[in-house]
């Protein structure tokens, strides 16, 4: 097991490595010179002469090759120094600190409802098969993953801010500063970033547990004559659940990737407005350090799956 | 007695013939199994009404998408404008028909890109083994530690945005599940006796890529693309509602739910359509993937 560990924790590591660095490549390896974006966002509109312009390069290590460049930039992001905004005149770190605890919070009580709500569904509608239950499940489920959730919002701000009046429009407020309000402001956008960690989990516990199902234990616990509450819950739930593990793996990637959506919709200040912003700005620092932040968090999503996965089933193990 | 129609004596009668054991096609028998499923020939039908509203746009929309008329600008619904007008007087209809061009041609394209590298990476990756199959699986890990819409959004803004840079945006992001499912595939095959005896015959590793392994492992990759595709088109509007890939005047659906969002309250059409069209054209190819998937890789039968 520590073998497998060490192993899984390096893999994490070089990918890493990797992802980042060639985010890192494109940017600089494509046209448009920073330095000279730089100069352009200057409000002091003066001419800059070549050797300022080199001067400026030198400054900001742009002048070596961009191997050289990255390795310099990860070693500063160790340090916990992901370098400066060039138009926000802020430290990426600054931004992220502010942006960042706003898109876990959301996230983070998006998965809970998700699957809150997708593995009941998903165990009902497996146990249920055939049945008209099932079937308004799975439809909904496979509308759920096809819907295109920036739509889905505008559409619920139409019904319940627009006409109905019940939620704001848009916004976001801290829960400390004022929980009413911040629990108001919420529920639309969680309700968008659940949808399809939402409908991914009912579609895969609904099949985990259908493998369990037709399961000869199964057959016996029924033959034997116990109640269906005692079949499902000791038999079918307990077996089925497993797999399901690996949903939190599908799921935070689809959350953060739908955070850069939502927050435009409903204006939140998180990572995902951030990240858009930055890349129309062309400010890339804050695009690397937003690259940064989401890579680490799906890998280590990732890690702890595959970990906790073996943990729970012995069978996987062995491997 | 061959071109009548049958009686309802004869009809009744029909069933007798049941239990004599009859040979049925594979083909067939699958045709079958495709035919029943209502939500399949749902998705069918739609991405066939689509392909052809979207080949045939010049015909079937009732305006010019990029004509102007400022002076009829953000008129509610009518009998000449089946869902108003913008905010340029432009046509919502023709302009939604006009759409589909581009959500089919992103979609399309996208799939036929990613699909293609994906499958060479994952085949290679698979066959070789080794460090050649070590190096190009972290290379798709690490494509796939940024969601994916997060990547082309990304790739799309720093390649400068437009609708091409989108589609070399969406094909590289959609990569990673091409190559893992090609990857797994030809792992299983290599093992199987017939590729042992191709090798011992002496054939190249190209040639038993290309004739063998690839045939063999296509149709559960066939089926998976044209899910794809659906999600290709989901991820263009997402992009094109963020405001890139949209080569103005041309008409992108996602762009269209974001013009509109300024003028919800007075005309939600505007908003409301193009985001329907768009759920409609996804779920369409979803149940179609879905559908084909079921047919043509049995071991995956039941799984949505």
């Amino acid at each position: 097991m520590t073998g497998y560990l060490i192993r899984r924790i390096l893999q994490a590591i070089v990918v890493l490595i990797l992802s980042t660095f060639m985010i890192f490549a494109v940017m600089r390896w494509l046209p448009g010179d920073p330095i000279l974006l730089y100069i352009s966002s200057d409000t002091y509109a003066r001419t800059t002469s070549a050797e300022e312009v080199e001067a400026l390069r030198h400054e900001f290590g742009l002048d070596r090759s961009v191997p050289e460049q990255y390795v310099r930039w990860l070693g500063n992001a160790l340090t916990g120094d992901l370098g400066e905004s060039i138009f926000r005149g802020t430290t990426v770190a600054a931004e992220m600190g502010r942006a960042l605890p706003v898109t876990i919070y959301l996230g983070f009580v998006s998965f809970i409802v998700a699957h809150l709500i997708g593995i009941p569904a998903g165990i009902i509608s497996a146990i249920r098969r055939g049945k008209w239950l099932d079937s308004t499940i799975t439809v909904l489920a496979n509308i759920g993953i096809t819907a295109p959730i920036f739509w889905v919002g505008i559409l619920l701000v139409y019904f319940f801010s627009l006409r109905l009046g019940w939620l704001p429009v848009q916004g976001f407020t801290s829960p400390f500063d004022d929980l009413g309000k911040s629990l108001q402001q919420m529920i639309l956008p969680v309700f968008c970033l659940a949808l399809g960690p939402l409908a991914g989990a009912t579609r895969t516990t609904r099949a985990s547990m259908l493998d369990i199902v037709h399961q000869d234990y199964v057959r016996t616990a029924w033959a034997k004559g116990l109640r269906e509450r005692r079949v499902v819950t000791k038999h079918i739930i307990k077996n089925g659940i497993l797999p399901v593990v690996t949903l939190g793996g599908m799921a935070v990637p689809m959350i953060l990737g739908g955070s850069v959506l939502i927050e435009m919709v409903f204006n939140i200040p998180g990572m995902g407005r951030l990240a858009v912003e930055a890349l129309f700005t062309k400010d890339y620092a804050i695009v690397q350090g937003v690259v940064l932040v989401v890579a680490v968090m799906v890998v280590i999503t990732n890690l702890v799956t595959d970990l906790s996965y073996g943990w729970l089933d012995p069978r996987v193990r062995i491997r | 007695m061959k071109d009548k129609v049958p009686t309802a004596s004869q009809q009744a009668a029909a069933p007798v013939c049941v239990d004599v054991p009859r040979r049925i096609s594979p083909g067939r028998l699958a045709l079958q199994q495709l035919l029943r499923r209502k939500l399949f020939m749902f998705g069918v039908v739609v991405v066939i009404l689509l392909v052809l509203i979207a080949v045939f746009a010049p015909l079937v929309a009732p305006h010019d998408p990029y004509g102007q008329d400022l002076k009829n600008a953000k008129a509610s619904p009518s009998w000449s404008h089946p869902l108003g007008t913008d905010t340029l007087g432009r046509d919502t209809l023709s302009r939604l028909i006009y759409g589909a061009r581009t959500s089919l041609i992103v979609g399309l394209i996208a799939v036929a890109m990613s699909g293609a590298i994906g499958m060479a990476m994952g085949a290679v990756a698979g066959y070789v083994g080794g460090w050649v199959q070590s190096t190009i699986m972290r290379i798709i890990d690490a494509l796939m530690t940024l969601p994916m819409i997060l990547l082309a959004l990304t790739l799309a803004a720093l390649l400068g945005g437009g609708l091409k840079n989108v589609v070399v945006a969406l094909g590289i992001s959609m990569i990673p599940p091409y190559a893992r499912l090609m990857n797994a595939q030809t792992l299983s095959i290599k093992e199987k006796d017939y590729v042992a005896s191709l090798r011992s015959m002496g054939a190249r590793g190209n040639r038993v890529i290309l004739s063998h392994v690839i045939p063999n492992a296509f149709p559960p990759v066939l089926a998976f693309g044209t899910m794809q595709i659906g999600f290709a088109i989901l991820a263009e509007a997402g992009l094109s509602f963020l405001g890139i890939g949209i080569d103005p005047p041309g008409a992108a659906w996602g762009a269209m739910v974001n013009e509109g969002y300024r003028y919800l309250l007075t005309n939600p059409v505007l908003s409301l359509a193009p985001g329907l069209a768009i759920m409609i054209t996804v779920f369409a190819f979803n149940m179609a993937g879905d559908g084909l998937r079921d047919v043509l890789d049995p071991r995956l039968r039941g799984m949505g």
